[in-house]
């Protein structure tokens, strides 16, 4: 034993101070968080300048280009930039989805946590999982390999169609308001269901008027985040949607919406045209609702009651 | 109506929804199986694409996707897993985390459209570089970076306080703590969240249509040189991956055999899905049961 070394002299010591390395990964965290302010806030500007290119460098009236019906850029005498019909795509494809996948997906999610809350998520939440992960491409051949014959044959028109792409959108975001919805029932309270139970309401009646007012806005929250993804979805549904100029007459005529557009013309315009310009003006209009559906799911968060 | 009529009604239209939702993941998964599985062949596998000719294989693009979803993962990763450590250890509640947390949220919800206009418009026009591997697997960063900030995130605020608390009761400090106690608690789902992420990734095609580009060059296999032209490591060439292939055939191709091919490529890009889900779970749990006490 060594008794004349003291203590102070036996500790290990490390030559680089540990706080250097407490320094060095706090900025290297914060430098990871930093880039994605960075990426969004590049993607906003980047876009934002060039999608307003067509109106303050090209002229074209922003009231025209959205609420004409005339898409013709490739007229050589009076080019018309009308992009209504594409906007009206979009929403109605979105919309008709929603009102597919709501239904669907909010009973799947009622059925999973109070009809068979032990067997039923067992099976229906593995689907869920690998409904989500078959990709967009995967849906869009089918679509257009099974569904767009099928229409064309037993409900009319050419097959490519609004229905068609209704169709295949709402299998799309059915995954997503299926998952948020199971969620939002799961974590009601137990309370809830007995206190219904007891009074002597059957399962039914509690559901519609207890379970489901009580989730409503996480609900409402699932069914915009499956809005969301339907309205920038691009390749399925230019896949089987017909991309015509004119604005649909019926749910069988075909349609374009603002993504298929995009996806469509892209690649055969010169970079720096107007017609080019004109689809960084879509593409704002995307990236102008996603910021709008956020702001509704803020809103809907806020008004959560449980 | 009597009340019990009502509520067996509204029991058996639940059951049908549920029937329903599942009857059309068997109905897609047949399809997509047995329709696909009987095109995929070694030579379908091997042999390169052709845009006019029948009896073209998927080689290249499959090499492509692979190759894409390695570089974006490669690059995706320490930055997510960063970001995420930042929210879960760092970030304190306030105004400027907030303000952070809905950027992830907006870079979440961009349609993926939209970040593939974003990567035209920074790494193909700005950059000069053109239509690249590179270019691609940034896009594709970008789409993929919130989905790893929130799996990284979840995987830190799910491990018990006490064992944060107990390394910083011995004098570690936050960040070896992080380190060397956290990081490897929170290493299975974050494993799992990254190989799911990676399944999507796979099958992403808008993204890349601009970014990637839709075609390939003549590619050398024996010609390993990253800097070569014709080498498939070279991260400046254009490159077509499997979900893009899948969407140029169906609508700009001219082969004959577009329906074939097209199944075919489905259902290796949905096996692949597959075998990423799986393995998910599978690695997870098994890497959650050697280094925890967990039987």
């Amino acid at each position: 034993m060594e008794k004349s070394v003291p203590a102070k002299e036996r500790l290990i010591k490390s030559k680089n101070s540990r706080m250097n390395g407490e320094a060095r990964g706090r900025m290297l965290v914060t430098a990871s968080a930093l880039i994605m302010i960075f990426a969004t806030v590049a993607i906003t500007i980047f876009l934002g300048s060039k999608g307003l290119q067509t109106f303050t460098k090209n002229g074209i009236s922003p009231i025209e280009f959205i609420t004409s019906t005339k898409w013709d850029p490739t007229n050589a005498e009076s080019p018309l930039y009308g992009a209504f019909p594409f906007i009206f795509g979009s929403f109605a494809v979105t919309f008709l989805s929603a009102l597919v996948a709501a239904p669907l997906g909010i009973g799947g999610a009622i059925f999973m946590t109070e009809i068979a809350p032990s067997w039923g998520r067992k099976v229906l939440q593995p689907v869920i999982e690998l409904l989500v992960g078959i990709p967009s491409v995967v849906y869009g051949f089918i679509g257009l390999s099974v569904l767009v014959p099928f229409i064309r044959e037993n409900v009319g028109g050419l097959g490519f169609s609004l229905l068609t792409g209704t169709i295949v959108l709402s299998i799309m975001i059915l995954p997503t308001v299926t998952s948020i919805a199971t969620d939002a029932m799961a974590s009601l309270p137990t309370a809830l269901r007995e206190g219904s139970l007891a009074l002597g309401a059957t399962r039914w009646q509690t559901i519609r008027k207890v379970l489901i007012p009580a989730a409503s806005p996480t609900l409402l929250t699932a069914v915009v985040l499956g809005m969301a993804r339907a309205f920038g979805e691009a390749l399925a549904v230019q896949m089987v949607i017909g991309n015509v100029r004119t604005l649909p007459s019926s749910i069988i005529d075909a349609s374009a919406t603002l993504t298929t557009i995009i996806t469509l013309n892209m690649g055969h315009t010169t970079y720096g045209s107007i017609e080019n310009n004109t689809l960084w003006s879509m593409g704002l209009l995307l990236l102008i609702m996603s910021f709008a559906f956020i702001l509704v799911i803020r809103y809907l968060s806020a008004r959560r009651k449980i | 109506m009597n009340s019990k009529t009502a509520d067996r009604i509204a029991t058996a239209i639940f059951g049908l929804i549920a029937f329903i939702i599942v009857a059309i993941l068997i109905g897609l998964f047949a399809y997509i199986l047995g329709n696909g599985l009987k095109h995929i062949s070694i030579e379908f596998l091997t042999t390169p694409s052709s845009n006019v000719l029948g009896g073209s294989g998927i080689r290249d693009q499959l090499f492509n996707s692979f190759y894409i979803l390695f570089l974006t993962m490669v690059i995706a990763v320490p930055l997510g897993v960063g970001g995420g450590i930042y929210m879960a250890e760092y970030a304190r509640p306030g105004k400027i985390t907030n303000l952070i947390r809905s950027f992830i949220e907006v870079l979440a919800s961009l349609p993926s459209i939209v970040i593939g206009m974003f990567g035209l418009l920074m790494f193909v026009n700005l950059t000069g570089w053109g239509y690249t591997i590179i270019g691609g697997a940034l896009a594709l960063t970008i789409f993929n970076l919130p989905v790893i900030v929130r799996v990284t995130e979840d995987a830190f605020n799910s491990i018990q306080g006490d064992q944060k608390e107990a390394s910083l009761s011995l004098g570690v400090t936050h960040w070896h703590t992080i380190k060397h106690v956290l990081l490897p608690s929170a290493f299975p789902s974050i494993l799992t969240g990254v190989i799911l992420a990676s399944g999507r990734v796979f099958g992403e095609a808008a993204a890349l249509l601009f970014t990637a580009g839709l075609s390939t060059p003549r590619l050398d296999y024996g010609n390993w040189n990253p800097f070569s032209d014709r080498s498939p490591l070279n991260i400046f060439r254009p490159a077509e991956t499997l979900a893009v292939h899948i969407w140029s055939v169906n609508t700009q191709g001219i082969i004959p055999d577009v329906v074939e091919k097209s199944a075919g490529a489905s259902a290796v890009l949905i096996i692949a899905v597959l075998i990423f889900n799986l393995s998910a779970r599978w690695i997870g749990s098994k890497i959650h049961k050697k280094i925890t006490a967990t039987k």
